[in-house]
């Protein structure tokens, strides 16, 4: 019996300047389990950032990839990844999201262990065997890798693969024009916004970074920044997209909003246009005139693989999402800000973030009711039928609002769940 | 600290907090936001927080002036804020109402809520507390500020707040 070849997912024609994306990739089962192995069991994912495990003793408990998470800073001032399940039944072993402590107790028979993950105390300790005590049998299981670059803690689980420097390769350079603005650092900003929507994960990466649907999808955001005398500048958005390798990609572009760093708008008032200016210069000293140019008039929306967003727009947001099913996702988006700024240029960041970003923003809930609705019509034609991604294919500079970045994650999903055997 | 202790009794209270909700329910935004003086403000702190929590220092998903709030509701009667057209069906529950300090030219009104949103044949619950700072103009009860505090654990379900709960 001949077994007929699967229907292909991609098609990449360089020829005719066509792309397109089988919309099976979006509610197909055997697509999402393709992807749990190939991408997200064997790729760096996003955990945390160091601002959120300050002291020794903290701990987060956080969900990666639909696994619970329990990262650690040890008494060593070491942070520790493990799986937030007991041992001995498997329960979760930590239920409060966040803390300080000395020792995890899973309640349900009292296991109780220390920041490092070992078993150090148990009702009946006695009637287990010498045979069971050897090679930490019952402490908790540490995630097989964890890695940071610049205070961006990422897991990975596989124990083998190339490193986390190697793997954001090109994207390093982009995340640098981020992680430089603080120069104390950067922090997360008070809390996480969890919320989710019905639609495929791999329709927010291409969102996050679509330059083409920004003037049609949110004319009423900007409707409102134009009712706000002087809360814009007569800037273009003009930019590029630039594939980054790995399936890292991003757009870097000019736009009108204003940015903490470093570009002010009348309506923010003398003082703080003053203090842009000061940040501005100072980035000029750290940095010279070109990248500081680029640190503070440029935006970026970079896409990590498969899964962190980092939006450098008029504030900074980090973003993952998980599918829980082909049609359906999770979300948690965070604000990421330099160390020790002002308190009004905190105050404005926060101001301009909830503008545009975020589930009560101007913006956002219109993103996931449009990909929703994309959700809803593959339906209509039975999972059939393509998704097109071929603007700006031919061209040798493609731009903000060309899809160049969107192909550059597709064929590295591609090429990672083609080689998947589910 | 009751109604009779900032010059109100509990029927007119309630009855304010009452036409308050009607008026979102049947979309009638204008008149919603005449319910507050200028200058107001408004915010939906991030799910689970406390009474206290601020703006300015964490992440709110909504911390509207005065200026932004108008643009909210203007805003939402747009075919252009997709997420609300066409618009959701709302029904608001109001109860619990209780004074919690003040005197009669401003005081801190509470008041529990359960508001369901209906679109596309999906429906989301919405449940908390509200936080009101009153005060009066001309007699009349008027908002200066509204908290809209989320019992949700987080907001997976319900994915976003584009309605005003």
């Amino acid at each position: 019996m001949s077994v007929s070849p699967a229907p292909p997912l991609l098609e990449d024609d360089r020829e005719r300047g066509l792309f397109r994306v089988a919309r099976r990739a979006f509610t197909s089962d055997e697509v999402l389990t393709r992807e749990r192995q190939a991408i997200f069991d064997d790729a760096w994912l996003y955990l945390a950032h160091e601002s959120e495990l300050e002291a020794n003793g903290d701990f987060l408990a956080r969900r990666v990839a639909g696994r619970d998470l329990l990262f650690v800073r040890g008494k060593d001032g070491q942070a520790r990844c493990f799986f937030n399940t007991c041992p001995h039944r498997g329960a979760l072993v930590c239920r409060e999201r966040a803390g300080n402590g000395a020792m995890f107790r899973c309640f349900y028979h009292s296991w109780a262990f220390d920041l490092e993950g070992r078993l150090v105390n148990r009702p009946g300790d006695e009637a287990y065997g010498a045979g069971t005590r050897a090679g930490g049998l019952h402490d908790l299981v540490p995630v097989p890798r964890l890695a940071q670059y610049r205070g961006l803690w990422f897991v990975h689980f596989k124990g083998q693969g190339v490193d986390l420097p190697t793997y954001l390769g090109g994207a390093r350079e982009y995340l640098d024009l981020v992680l430089d603005q603080g120069e104390a650092g950067m922090e997360i900003v008070g809390g996480t916004q969890e919320y989710g929507f019905e639609a495929n994960w791999k329709l927010l990466c291409e969102n996050s970074f679509d330059g083409y649907h920004g003037l049609p999808t949110h004319v009423s955001y900007f409707d409102y920044v134009k009712s706000k005398p002087g809360a814009l500048v007569e800037i273009a958005i003009r930019g590029q997209a630039f594939d980054l390798g790995n399936g890292h990609a991003v757009v870097q572009y000019t736009a009108p909003w204003g940015r903490p760093i470093a570009q002010s708008v009348p309506a923010w008032g003398e003082d703080a246009v003053r203090e842009v200016a000061a940040t501005k210069a100072r980035l000029v000293e750290r940095f010279g005139p070109e990248r500081a140019e680029r640190m503070a008039t440029t935006n970026r929306n970079l896409l990590i693989f498969p899964n962190l967003v980092v939006n450098d727009i008029m504030a900074v947001t980090l973003r993952t999402f998980y599918p829980t099913a082909p049609d359906r996702q999770v979300v948690n988006a965070w604000a990421l800000a330099p160390r020790g700024e002002s308190a009004r240029m905190r105050e404005l960041r926060l101001f301009n973030f909830l503008e545009f970003l975020g589930p009560g923003g101007f913006a956002t809930p219109d993103d996931c009711e449009a990909l929703a609705l994309c959700q809803r019509g593959y339906g209509s034609v039975g999972g059939e039928g393509w998704n097109d991604i071929s603007k700006g294919y031919l061209s040798d500079e493609p731009q903000v609002d060309d899809e160049a970045q969107m192909r550059a994650f597709w064929r590295e999903w591609h090429r990672r769940v083609t080689r998947a055997t589910p | 600290m009751n109604a009779a202790s900032v010059g109100a009794t509990r029927d007119e209270l309630e009855d304010f907090l009452y036409a308050e909700a009607a008026l979102l329910d049947a979309w009638r935004l204008d008149e919603w936001l005449a319910l507050f003086v200028e200058g107001a403000r408004y915010f939906i702190p991030p799910a689970g927080a406390e009474d206290d929590a601020d703006p300015s220092t964490s992440l709110f998903y909504v911390a509207d002036d005065y200026h932004r709030l108008c643009e909210r509701v203007k805003r939402l009667k747009k075919r252009t804020a997709h997420a609300e057209f066409p618009r959701s069906r709302c029904r608001r529950l109001v109860s619990n109402v209780r004074v919690v300090e003040g005197d009669a030219a401003r005081f801190t009104l509470t008041s529990n809520f359960v508001t369901w949103r209906s679109k596309l044949g999906v429906t989301d619950t919405f449940f908390g507390h509200h936080l009101y700072e009153m005060t009066r103009v001309d007699g009349a009860l008027r908002i200066l500020s509204k908290k809209t505090f989320l019992d949700q654990d987080d907001i997976r379900d319900q994915g976003k707040v584009s309605i005003i709960p």
